[in-house]
């Protein structure tokens, strides 16, 4: 047997958007096992519930994360006015699902490229990020922000979109969807991706599920855990079915968000067709008392805010527990045993969100 | 701009940045903004790096990964902090794991405002920065600083 080397990965890594340190141990060009540390980014962010008031705090939560920051807000707000009791109306439920499903999009094609990245395909990378700012001028549009949009409230949301802008967004969906085509064409079917997407860090069934995996990274795997199905905002009026691939390589977990992509433009249509008419927004009266897991379903799988107030202004408690968080033992599963020239590609299939994971 | 006679080469380094300036610092490589046309490349080598782009308001962790990279880069260099948090803190400035601005730990050359700060904004930045690289490298070659830089003994 050769000698065990450690070789770190990361805090600054080319590959990496944002910190995270592995030590890789390797035997040869092998890797026999990995050890994670965190806190580059860990800000605490948590105990500000003590000096925010409950219907401030939504711009902390939302900027948890940069990438998914409309779904944390949202999830927020969702878990304070089940504790408030708050009835939400729905045309706010519809306009919250449309948003959330524009933010999938626009994480997702951001994963795309930077996954493209990491294997080297950098026209690749330039293309999906170029079909990425379809999604933002939307966001933009609607709400005013491109990747921090602000729009969600306790009780409510903030502005209205227009039946109008609603069905040109609709139509506009059509070119973006042929584009999208092509883009997965390529994702899908090109041999040298395939190549290095194939039984490349495969999680078992049971390893996905013992182990937490959360997500595309679950589903990828055969597990079909989609919170989405639990009828959150507006999802229970609407139909999808779960993306899930049972490989558990990097290449089922690529499938499974390039069929989520088309499954939320789907969902955008839907909702467009069913949006009610009506209030956007409900007064919110009196102060939380009680506590509530409020979950729902990120890019990156389940996200759960545990909120705890006792009556006054300021909540007691906040506990953002992230998918990214949940994917890492998974992470370190699959990366064992795979060739270190691997390492970038794995580690980027469970679309690693550090500033999430850490807040 | 007519100072742009070089390929200056950044450094991007997220130090507790909530990810949304990080991915518009992305944003400005890609086709919509594409600021390689200008010659700006992103690389991972703080040695190969003029620009230091730091997202981010610095926590205890990061602390020494910042300073690292910043003295391993060649000089002359400059440091853009990217976004509200990177110069004050911002949203988290009462967090209990941030120092609270990047200019507590390195020299901040440009400050770039906005949550997130937009690519337009960043690209602003990055250009006023070239300005202030040049003029550092012009004070770098002055016969009485090249004279420093090698220990003032050497003819």
């Amino acid at each position: 047997m050769s000698k065990k080397i450690v070789v770190p990965f990361g805090p600054q890594h080319p590959v990496l958007p944002e910190p995270i340190h592995l030590d890789l141990v390797l035997e040869d060009e092998t890797v026999v096992d990995v050890v994670p540390s965190i806190g580059y980014i860990h800000r605490g962010l948590e105990t500000l519930v003590a000096k925010r008031e409950f219907t401030e705090y939504v711009y902390i939560a939302e900027r948890t994360c940069g990438i998914c920051s409309f779904i944390h807000g949202m999830t927020y707000c969702q878990g304070v006015e089940q504790i408030m009791d708050l009835e939400v109306p729905a045309r706010a439920h519809y306009l919250r699902t449309i948003w959330s499903e524009y933010s999938r999009l626009h994480s997702h094609l951001l994963w795309l490229g930077l996954f493209a990245d990491a294997m080297g395909f950098e026209n690749l990378f330039m293309n999906s990020w170029r079909l990425r700012e379809f999604v933002l001028d939307v966001l933009e549009e609607t709400t005013g922000g491109r990747v921090i949009q602000g729009s969600c409230k306790v009780g409510g949301v903030r502005r209205d979109i227009s039946n109008e802008k609603l069905s040109a967004m609709a139509a506009d969906l059509k070119g973006f969807e042929t584009e999208l085509v092509d883009l997965s064409e390529v994702f899908l079917h090109d041999d040298s991706l395939k190549s290095r997407l194939v039984g490349v860090g495969t999680l078992s069934r049971t390893d996905a599920y013992d182990l937490g995996a959360a997500g595309p990274a679950a589903r990828g795997s055969g597990v079909a855990i989609d919170l989405r199905k639990t009828g959150y905002a507006a999802y229970r009026e609407l139909r999808f079915e779960p993306a899930t691939e049972s490989a558990g390589d990097c290449y089922a977990r690529c499938a499974v968000r390039i069929r989520e992509l088309f499954s939320s433009i789907d969902l955008i249509r839907q909702a467009v067709e069913k949006i009610p008419e009506g209030e956007i927004e409900v007064k919110v009266k009196g102060t939380p008392d009680g506590e509530y897991f409020s979950r729902s379903e990120q890019p990156r799988g389940e996200l759960v805010h545990y909120l705890k107030g006792n009556g006054t202004k300021h909540l007691v408690r906040s506990r953002i527990r992230t998918p990214t968080l949940t994917n890492v033992p998974p992470l370190v599963k699959m990366l064992q045993g795979c060739e270190l020239a691997d390492v970038p590609v794995i580690v980027l299939s469970i679309d690693p969100c550090i500033g999430c994971m850490e807040r | 701009m007519t100072y742009l006679k070089r390929s200056p080469w950044i450094i991007h380094y997220d130090a507790s940045s909530c990810n949304g300036c990080d991915i518009e610092v992305l944003a400005c490589l890609t086709p919509m903004y594409d600021v390689e046309r200008f010659g700006i490349v992103n690389t991972g080598n703080p040695k190969h790096a003029d620009i230091f782009v730091v997202t981010g308001s610095i926590n205890e962790q990061n602390r020494e990964v910042v300073k690292n990279i910043y003295e391993q880069m060649p000089d002359p260099k400059v440091v853009v902090a990217v976004g509200i948090c990177a110069a004050s803190g911002g949203v988290f400035r009462e967090c209990y794991n941030v120092t609270g601005g990047i200019d507590k730990i390195i020299p901040v050359d440009v400050y770039v405002p906005g949550c997130a700060a937009r690519p337009e904004s960043i690209i602003d930045g990055i250009v006023k920065s070239l300005s202030i690289l040049e003029e550092k490298r012009t004070k770098m070659n002055t016969p009485a600083a090249k004279k420093d830089a090698l220990g003032g003994g050497i003819q």
